[in-house]
């Protein structure tokens, strides 16, 4: 019977289907308390709505829009106040509660494409680039924490292996701040390509890094410092051409 | 488990299998120096690409071995680390200590040959 | 899910089987490689500490839950000689024997949760435990293989 009336309003077939969904979960809700059916259904149609350009508010327009035809249809059947009294008692917390659910799974996929871009874009941020055979730079830029250190030092192990490389320069001019966890890191990353079988060039330490390596007593002789970019290409074409020439 | 030495050369190849326990290690060391000796070799490569884990122990051999092979007059290289395993083996704080490292085994030969000729 | 498993530590061959079971425990769960050859790693470290000081003992594995997080957890335990002073124990370069001494703390370092008590005469009981961290469900595929 309330079939009938949640179509009021509504012509698309897709529409149609999913009024119908959004009825037997919210039946399924009074009948036994559970909400699993709605919960599920809520989180399709939130990674659906993205994709497909459909904005939070208007998907949360359609579930209130449902909401208020079923909320109309129940006044129209119950003629009698007390009845309908309480049967709007228990429709509305109901349907209040699947409204809370639709919003919580927006909200919920919006967070995941957050997460999932902001992972995106730490590992477009750390590219080990070839430059030609057997040589690869790896420029890092931004802030060097704990997690991103760790995800570039398994990034550049893969290219060097990938890429056969025998020379890898680490410019580390657009680094934010060069504190000792974060040279730690540097150190570490170094020691890790090494073991590959890499040489490993660090170039663009500035004079403020320069000095803090110094106060924090990083061992130099583990690390292989140009002072630029252009000196680093330089020095690993010495490497790479000594390699070659020899062979 | 033993781990199988090749000749080539002037050089020895040998490559560790991956369920290697530490009695496999120091028998392998043994193995080498005695062999160096015999085939007068100017160079060992151990070629651990097969090796899932390197941990303290493990380390310690191929350091121990690296030197007493210096001490018969050879170089050693150890090839094939996998990016996994180095990366374990930074965050254990594990280093070679100057041994040399390549890729693979032909990288290995190359980086041997070269040090003979410089 | 299978339950836990136990590995009776008494030699280096038991070491390897050890780290093996670790591995096969941690991959269904989601765990990368390099996390996986960190798992390894530190079991191989904590499993070779018993056959080096206690001589023989256990090691036990196990899948931990956590609300939405997942893990793995690595008991060792042994009945030896204990740990005199577990501060000093777990300091880089520290050894009694002549390992290398970054057994102990370097298996800290790998792991995200790490307690050891120890009892002079009475034994050491080591609990390690390391999530899957949520943001990388996704598996590592490097660019380019």
């Amino acid at each position: 019977m309330a079939a009938k009336g949640l179509k009021v309003g509504l012509s698309r077939d897709g529409i149609q289907t999913a009024s119908e969904t959004v009825y037997d979960a919210l039946v399924d809700a009074v009948e036994t308390g559970r909400y699993d059916g709605i919960q599920a259904y809520a989180t399709l149609i939130a990674e659906r709505s993205a994709p497909a350009r459909v904005t939070p508010d208007r998907v949360l327009e359609g579930f209130l829009r449902l909401r208020e035809v079923l909320s109309r249809h129940l006044t129209a059947s119950y003629r009698d106040m007390a009845k309908l009294t309480k049967v709007l008692d228990i429709y509305v917390p109901v349907a209040d509660r699947i409204l809370c659910i639709v919003a919580s799974a927006l909200v919920e996929e919006r967070e995941k494409v957050v997460r999932q871009q902001q992972e995106a874009i730490r590992e477009l941020s750390t590219p080990a680039l070839r430059v030609r055979d057997r040589l690869l730079i790896l420029p890092i830029i931004g802030v060097l924490d704990t997690h991103r250190a760790r995800q570039l030092t398994e990034q550049l192990l893969y290219a060097i292996r990938a890429n056969r490389a025998r020379v890898v320069i680490m410019d580390i001019t657009g680094v934010a701040s060069v504190d000792s966890k974060v040279a730690n890191h540097l150190v570490q990353t170094v020691e890790a390509a090494q073991l590959l079988g890499a040489t490993v060039l660090v170039t663009g330490i500035s004079p403020e890094a320069a000095q803090t390596l110094v106060a924090i007593g990083v061992d130099l002789s583990r690390l292989r410092t140009v002072c630029d970019l252009q000196g680093g290409l330089e020095e690993a074409d010495r490497l790479l051409g000594l390699k070659a020439t020899t062979t | 488990m033993r781990v199988p030495i090749l000749k080539q050369g002037d050089y020895l190849i040998a490559s560790v299998q991956d369920s290697l326990a530490d009695a496999d290690l120091l028998q392998l060391s043994e193995n080498l120096l005695t062999q160096v000796g015999l085939f007068h070799s100017r160079g060992v490569i151990v070629d651990v690409t097969a090796l899932d884990v390197m941990d303290s122990f493990a380390c310690r051999a191929l350091r121990s071995l690296a030197s007493a092979i210096r001490f018969r007059g050879a170089e050693t290289v150890i090839v094939g680390i996998q990016p996994e395993v180095a990366f374990a083996m930074v965050q254990l704080g594990l280093d070679l200590a100057g041994i040399r490292t390549a890729l693979d085994v032909e990288e290995g030969l190359e980086l041997l040959g070269n040090g003979k000729d410089g | 899910m299978a339950g836990e498993l136990r590995i009776s530590v008494r030699t280096d061959a038991d070491i390897v089987t050890a780290r093996q079971k670790g591995r096969v425990l941690a991959e269904p769960l989601g765990f990368r490689g390099s996390d996986l050859a960190l798992i390894a790693t530190a079991i191989s470290e904590v499993a070779r500490n018993i056959v080096v000081y206690a001589g023989c003992g256990e090691i036990i594995l196990d899948v931990v839950r956590d609300g939405e997080r997942e893990g793995i957890v690595v008991i060792a335990r042994d009945e030896g000689p204990g740990i005199a002073d577990v501060e000093k124990a777990m300091q880089d370069g520290y050894s009694t024997s002549k390992s290398l001494g970054l057994g102990l703390p370097g298996a800290k370092r790998m792991m995200d949760e790490f307690e050891i008590v120890s009892a002079v005469g009475k034994g050491t009981t080591i609990t390690m435990r390391k999530w899957r961290r949520s943001h990388e469900d996704r598996p590592y595929r490097p660019a380019g293989t």
